[in-house]
C-alpha cells in the first residue's frame, strides 16, 4: 500500500521509497521520509482532496498525493 | 585571526534567529521554511574573545541544490562563493523536536570534513512539549560537539557560546572527521538509531498546534479560516487606522496654515507650505496605516500560519498553472512585491518562478494604501452596509480581490503561453505555531517604517519641490495649464483623457513611476499651488471637488495594476537576469491597468448618467 492510499488517521510504517522522475527518491529522502519511520495522514486540502497534510514522526510535511505514491506503507 | 563559521540546517530551524542574536543582526525571521534566500554576513565575539565571521544561510535539506536559494548555502560550503573562502567551522543547526526526521542532515554535513558543531536549537520548544534529548550519547557518537539552545533569548545562547570557546581552545580540527561518502538511506538508518538512542522521552506533536490545525486544515472551515483572517487583517487595517491618519492629516494642514501666515507671502513660504508640507506631508500621514498593515503580515508570518494557507491553497494555485510554494512569496508581496519577488527564489522550477514574479505586482503592496485610502476617503461614502461591514473598507477589500483574481487569470494565461512547464514537486513542512519573537517584529516593523519615512524624505521631498517650481514657473502663468509643469502634463493628456484622466493626474503620474505613494505627493503639491491660500483643508477634500466620481474610481483601477514602481521593475530584472522579463512586466501590467481604468471610467458614467 501506499502513502497516497492510507486512510486518514491510521497510522502506518514505511517500508520503502521507491524511485522515480525528478529525483523525488532524494527530495522525499531529504526532507525526512526514511524505511521504518511513523506516518499518519491528519488532513486532506479543501479541493479534490490534495494536498495531503501527514505526519512524519513529529513533523508535519504537505505534499501531494501524486508524491506520497511514492511511500510504500505498512500498516 | 576571526574565525568564518556557516549557520547550515534544514529550513525553519532557526539559523536566522540565533544570526541576529549572535551578531546584532537584522536578518528576516518567520515561522515557515524559505524565509532567507542569500547569505548573510555578521561578526561577534565569544566571551573568550575569539573573532568570529558568521554567516547565515538559506535552509538545505540536502547537498543537491534544487533552487536557487539552495544554490547559496551549497556552494558556501564547497567555497565556490565568489570571495568568500570554504568556511573554517559548520554551525549545524536543528530542530531539537524534530531530531528523528531531521538528524540525518547532520550525518550527512559531517562527511564534508569540515570542522562541526551541532546546535539543537528551539530546546524550549521540546521540552514543553515533553521531549529529553541526551546530548552526550550524540556527542560521542557523532565526536563533534553537541548543543541544545534557545536562539530567541540571551540566556539560551549562553551554553553554545562556552561550548564553543572550550571548541576554540581544544583546536576546531577535532571536530571532524575524515571525509567520508555514504548514500542517503544509509545515513537515515544509522541516524535513526542514532536518535533513537539520544531520545530519552519522545512526545506527541504540540497539542496547542493540534488543536487549531483541527480548524485551520479542516476541509470546510479552514478555507472559511483563511477568508476570515485575510479579510478582518484588510478591515483592520483600514478602521484603525482612519483615526491616527485623520489626527496626522490635521496636523499637516494646520503646519501649512502656520507656515503660510508666517511667512506666506515669500516665494520661500510658498515652496515650504505648498511644495514640501502639502507634497511630503500628505504622504507621512499615511504611516499608520503602513505600520499597522506590516504589523499583521509580521504576525501572519511569525505565527506558522502560512504554509496552512499554502497547504489549502495549493490545488487552487496548481490550476491556476502556480505552485502551493508560490502562496508565501505572494502574500508578502501585500506587504512589498520587492521581498516577494525576492523570496520566489524557493520555487524550484524556473518557469513556475518567473510566472509568479510576473504576477507578484499584482498583490496590492502597502504603497498602494496611501492612493487607495486618499480616493476612498475623498469619495466613498463612510456607512455601514449589513449593519456592521464598513463600505469603505469593503471598496478596499474589492481592490484587493481584483488584485488578486488578475493575478490568477495572468498566472493562467502566462502558464499556457509565455512560461509553460511541467509542474512541480509541492513538499512543504508545516511548523508548529509560535509567538512571534519581538524583537523580530520590532526590527521589521522600524525598518518598514524607516524605509516610508525615508521615501517620503528623499524621493517624494525631491519631486515634490521640482514640482512646484514646475508648476510655479513661468511667473506669467495664471493656470496650472501654463506653467512648465502643464507643458509636460499636455503630453500624456491626450493618451488619458479617454480614460478619464485630467491634467493633474497626467502630470502626478509621471513622478509616480518612482513609487506609488509618489502619486499622492505629487497631487498634494499641484492642488496646493493651484489652491494657494484657500488650502485650508487636507487633499482629500480637494479632490472631492476637482475629481468626478468616475474619475476617482478609474484612477482606483488604474492604480490596482499599474507598474508604477521603480524598485519592483529594478527586482524583476536583476531576479530573473534578464531585462527582458521586466520589460515584460512593465508592458503588461500598463496595458491592463489602462483598459481597467478605462472600462470602470466609461461604465460608471454609463451607470452615473454623467
Ligand atoms: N521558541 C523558540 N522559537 C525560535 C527559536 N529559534 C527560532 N525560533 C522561531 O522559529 C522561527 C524560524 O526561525 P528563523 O530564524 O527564521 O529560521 P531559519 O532557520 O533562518 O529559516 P530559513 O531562513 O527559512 O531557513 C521563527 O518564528 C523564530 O522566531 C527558539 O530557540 N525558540
Ligand atoms: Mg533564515
Amino acid at each position: 500500500m501506499f502513502l497516497s492510499d492510507l486512510e486518514k488517521n491510521k497510522v502506518a510504517r514505511i517500508s520503502n521509497i521507491l524511485d522515480g522522475e525528478f529525483s523525488i527518491n532524494a527530495k522525499l529522502r531529504e526532507v525526512g521520509f526514511a524505511e521504518g519511520d511513523e506516518v499518519e495522514i491528519i488532513a486532506y486540502g479543501p479541493v479534490a482532496k490534495t494536498p495531503i497534510c501527514v505526519r512524519l514522526n513529529r513533523t508535519m510535511i504537505a505534499l501531494r498525493p501524486n508524491e506520497a505514491k511514492y511511500i510504500e506503507v505498512e500498516l | 585571526m576571526s574565525l568564518k563559521a556557516a549557520l547550515i540546517g534544514a529550513p525553519n530551524c532557526g539559523k536566522s534567529t540565533l544570526f541576529n542574536g549572535l551578531t546584532g543582526g537584522k536578518a528576516k525571521t518567520a515561522n515557515y521554511a524559505g524565509v532567507t534566500v542569500e547569505a548573510k554576513k555578521g561578526h561577534f565575539t565569544t566571551p573568550k574573545g575569539q573573532e568570529i565571521e558568521l554567516y547565515d544561510l538559506p535552509g538545505i535539506y540536502g547537498l543537491t541544490a534544487r533552487s536557487s536559494d539552495e544554490k547559496v548555502a551549497i556552494n558556501m560550503l564547497e567555497g565556490q562563493m565568489k570571495g568568500v573562502d570554504k568556511p573554517d567551522l559548520v554551525l549545524v543547526v536543528i530542530d531539537a523536536a524534530n531530531l528523528r526526521t531531521h538528524l540525518h542532515s547532520a550525518l550527512q554535513l559531517r562527511e564534508l570534513g569540515i570542522p562541526m558543531m551541532l546546535i539543537l536549537n528551539m530546546i524550549d520548544l521540546a521540552e514543553r512539549d515533553g521531549i529529553e534529548i541526551d546530548t552526550t550519547i550524540l556527542e560521542k557518537e557523532l565526536r563533534i560537539p553537541v548543543v541544545t539552545s534557545r536562539a530567541t533569548r540571551q540566556g539560551g545562547r549562553e551554553n553554545f557560546l562556552n561550548r564553543l570557546d572550550s571548541l576554540i581552545d581544544d583546536g576546531i580540527e577535532n571536530a571532524k572527521i575524515a571525509p567520508e561518502h555514504h548514500n542517503l538511506s544509509e545515513l537515515q538508518k544509522s541516524a535513526r538509531s542514532l536518535a533513537a538512542r539520544a531520545i530519552v522521552k519522545e512526545a506527541l506533536i504540540n497539542k496547542t498546534t493540534r488543536i487549531i490545525d483541527s480548524v485551520a486544515l479542516h476541509p470546510i472551515f479552514g478555507p472559511i479560516m483563511l477568508a476570515v483572517v485575510l479579510f478582518l487583517m484588510f478591515q483592520a487595517v483600514f478602521s484603525w487606522a482612519t483615526f491616527p491618519v485623520d489626527f496626522l492629516d490635521g496636523a499637516v494642514s494646520s503646519l501649512a496654515d502656520f507656515v503660510r501666515a508666517k511667512v506666506g507671502h515669500t516665494i520661500w513660504g510658498e515652496l515650504l507650505a505648498d511644495g514640501i508640507i502639502a507634497g511630503v506631508g500628505s504622504v507621512i500621514v499615511f504611516l499608520p496605516l503602513i505600520v499597522i498593515l506590516f504589523a499583521f503580515i509580521l504576525v501572519l508570518e511569525a505565527s506558522g500560519y502560512m504554509t496552512r494557507a499554502a497547504f489549502l491553497m495549493d490545488e487552487i494555485m496548481l490550476r491556476a498553472g502556480l505552485n502551493g510554494r508560490a502562496f508565501i512569496p505572494l502574500l508578502s508581496s501585500f506587504a512589498c512585491a520587492v521581498p516577494g519577488i525576492m523570496s520566489t527564489r524557493v520555487i524550484e522550477h524556473e518557469r513556475d518562478r518567473i510566472t509568479t514574479i510576473l504576477i507578484a505586482p499584482l498583490m496590492t503592496c502597502s504603497a498602494r494604501l496611501p492612493v487607495y485610502t486618499l480616493i476612498i476617503a475623498a469619495f466613498i461614502p463612510n456607512v455601514k452596509v449589513f449593519g456592521f461591514v464598513g463600505l469603505q473598507g469593503l471598496v478596499m477589500f474589492g481592490l484587493y480581490l481584483a488584485g488578486v483574481i488578475s493575478a490568477f487569470v495572468v498566472a493562467f494565461i502566462l502558464k499556457k503561453t509565455v512560461t509553460q512547464g511541467a509542474p512541480q514537486a509541492f513538499i512543504l513542512e508545516l511548523p508548529t505555531y509560535k509567538l512571534p519573537n519581538w524583537r523580530d517584529f520590532y526590527v521589521g516593523i522600524i525598518g518598514a517604517a524607516t524605509s516610508f519615512l525615508r521615501r517620503a524624505g528623499t524621493v517624494i521631498l525631491q519631486v515634490s519641490v521640482i514640482l512646484w517650481i514646475l508648476a510655479k514657473f513661468p511667473l506669467s502663468a495664471t493656470s496650472l495649464r501654463e506653467s512648465y509643469a502643464g507643458k509636460i502634463g499636455a503630453f500624456l493628456e491626450p493618451a488619458l483623457k479617454p480614460i478619464g484622466f485630467n491634467i493633474e493626474i497626467a502630470i502626478a503620474l509621471i513622478p509616480g513611476m518612482a513609487a506609488r505613494e509618489v502619486a499622492v505627493g505629487a497631487l498634494g503639491t499641484i492642488y496646493s499651488v493651484q489652491g494657494g491660500e484657500s488650502n485650508t483643508q487636507g487633499l482629500a477634500h480637494i479632490l472631492q471637488n476637482a475629481w468626478s466620481l468616475p474619475t476617482a474610481l478609474a484612477f482606483l483601477a488604474w492604480y490596482v495594476f499599474a507598474p508604477q514602481c521603480f524598485a519592483t521593475l529594478a527586482t524583476i530584472r536583476r531576479e530573473t537576469n534578464s531585462a527582458k522579463w521586466a520589460i515584460f512586466a512593465f508592458l503588461y501590467l500598463l496595458g491592463i491597468a489602462y483598459i481597467a481604468a478605462g472600462l470602470t471610467y466609461h461604465i460608471s458614467r454609463l451607470i452615473i448618467g454623467n
